[in-house]
């Protein structure tokens, strides 16, 4: 059965002819590079080597060190850089980026739906295949309100909603809960766990909290500091909804947390 | 309504004291009322040519609507060709930098021997003089747009007319409407330019004309003041219209009532 907002949206039309990855909605990057020039001209390398899948409808969850190329991973899964060396093969990816970028002119509910608009709805339509979700995301009540009168969660989750409501099959998260305080940051991982419950996607959660990694990911993926490389990958095949107090929660965020500590050193 | 009245105070409390000096300078005889006439004598020459001033205000106030409609449309258009391709940047954007050094009391006989003697010549003198500020300061909004809210709504596959409808015109809009708003008050002079430098056929030739032959032909130095305190007004009272529409096409880069700044 098909999920609420695939039946609002048609599905990306991708052109050409699609990988086995593509087609499934999966992830797959191999031996991945990405390299800039900084402003005084140095080169730095920002990933070396990096190999990473999702199987279609998995939650990725990165985690490493500020600086470790995180972003630069998810530009690259989104098509917004291409990579030096290796190659990546996704369906076509939106991003949830850090800052969540809301248009400060628009009300949350026009927010939401702008990926609707752009597809080519009019204001009304767009607004109108947009509004259940809204209620179902528990922001009944806040359609008209602007980006600045909404706290820091709410702002997040009409930042998600939007990205829900591009319609693509593969999410890029970029430390979605990042700027949030601590309480309101655990509120909104239950939130994302529940929504992807009811609307499944492949997503790659970028984050530097490993318990948030441990709590929503199905695979883990440690990243050391620059160059960012991927040293250890932890399945996490727990059921959900995952406690975060549970023994097995708290075992995996320790080894984690420990191979975290090993790509610190140099 | 007593907030509104404490908003009016000061302002009305500051003209009225300036009026009363200015009355008293005069009666005391400081100046002679040919170089700068009593409020008093303003005041009764604006009463008894009320029909003379009402008339050239009206003339005047449709060469700066439809000039000033022209300066923002032409400079909002002239930003967004500048913003969105680079050779016109480098080539454009020297020459309009240029324009605003143009002689225009010079230039504005020769267009309307160019343009006809009706309002057309003049219209061209006060856009010219006015799309200047809304370029500049569109120009500069529109720069100033996020680069990571254009890269987030290229991700949502937005095309690069799409990304602009949607991101930068909107963002840029509380800038252009500053631009607007310098504009506006330049309008009136560049209005006096046009009036009192162009030939005009017809009896009503604008305020600036008025004002400029009280003071030679005539000998009417408070009709001439009159007409100046017409363009006073009517100069304010534009200013703060535009600031009303501004609050409703920008308000949300205003910042809120009651928020501590």
């Amino acid at each position: 059965m098909p999920s609420r907002v695939q039946q609002l949206i048609r599905p990306p039309v991708v052109g050409g002819p699609q990988t086995d990855a593509e087609q499934s909605s999966g992830i797959l990057l191999r031996q991945v590079s990405r390299s800039f020039t900084d402003r005084s001209g140095r080169t730095v390398e920002a990933l070396r080597d990096v190999s990473l899948h999702a199987r279609p409808q998995e939650v990725l969850a990165v985690v490493g060190p500020s600086g470790c190329g995180k972003t630069t991973l998810l530009e690259l899964i989104c098509g917004l850089q291409a990579p030096d060396a290796g190659n990546i093969q996704s369906a076509s990816a939106a991003l949830m980026p850090q800052r969540d970028l809301l248009l400060p002119w628009r009300s949350a509910l026009d927010n939401a739906a702008l990926p609707l608009q752009i597809a080519g709805l009019s204001r009304k339509q767009a607004r109108a295949q947009a509004l259940p979700l809204f209620c179902e995301l528990g922001l009944d009540g806040f359609e008209q309100a602007h980006p600045s009168e909404l706290s820091g969660g709410m702002r997040q989750r009409v930042a998600f909603l939007r990205t829900l409501l591009s319609g693509k099959r593969v999410l890029c998260l970029d430390e979605p809960f990042g700027a949030l305080d601590a309480i309101t940051r655990m509120q909104m991982q239950s939130w994302l766990a529940r929504v992807l419950e009811h609307e499944p996607r492949t997503v790659v959660l970028v984050t530097h909290d490993v318990e948030e990694a441990v709590l929503l990911g199905d695979r883990v993926a440690v990243m050391s500091p620059r160059p960012g490389r991927v040293i250890q990958e932890l399945e996490i095949e727990l059921p959900r909804p995952r406690d975060r107090v549970d023994e097995d929660v708290v075992a995996l965020r320790e080894q984690a947390l420990k191979a975290l500590g090993a790509g610190e050193r140099p | 309504m007593r907030r509104r009245l404490a908003i009016m105070l000061p302002p009305l409390a500051l003209l009225i004291a300036l009026i009363g000096a200015w009355e008293l300078y005069v009666d005391l005889g400081g100046v002679d009322p040919v170089l700068l006439p009593a409020p008093h004598s303003v005041a009764s020459t604006a009463w008894s040519e009320a029909g003379l001033l009402w008339r050239n205000t009206l003339v005047t106030l449709k060469e700066v609507a439809l000039g000033l409609a022209l300066a923002v449309a032409a400079g909002f258009a002239l930003a967004v060709a500048i913003h969105l391709w680079h050779p016109v940047r480098r080539s454009v954007y020297p020459l309009a930098i240029g324009s605003q050094a143009l002689p225009f009391a010079v230039l504005a006989p020769v267009l309307a021997f160019w343009l006809g003697f009706g309002i057309l010549p003049k219209l061209v003198v006060i856009g010219l003089i006015c799309f200047f500020p809304v370029t500049v300061t569109t120009v500069d909004g529109l720069n100033a747009v996020d680069p990571d809210q254009v890269k987030l709504l290229r991700t949502l596959d937005a095309s690069r007319w799409q990304a602009f409808r949607f991101g930068e015109l909107p963002a840029a809009l509380p800038a252009a409407l500053s631009g607007a708003r310098i504009a506006l008050v330049v309008a009136w002079i560049s209005a006096f330019i046009a009036e009192t430098s162009s030939p005009t056929v017809g009896p009503y030739a604008g305020l600036g004309r008025e004002i400029t032959t009280d003071i030679g032909a005539s000998v009417n130095p408070a009709g001439a003041a009159a007409g100046t305190a017409v363009l006073f007004v009517c100069s304010i009272t534009f200013f703060y219209l535009l600031s009303l529409a501004e609050h409703r096409l920008a308000g949300w880069a205003q910042p809120q009532q009651g928020e501590n700044r």
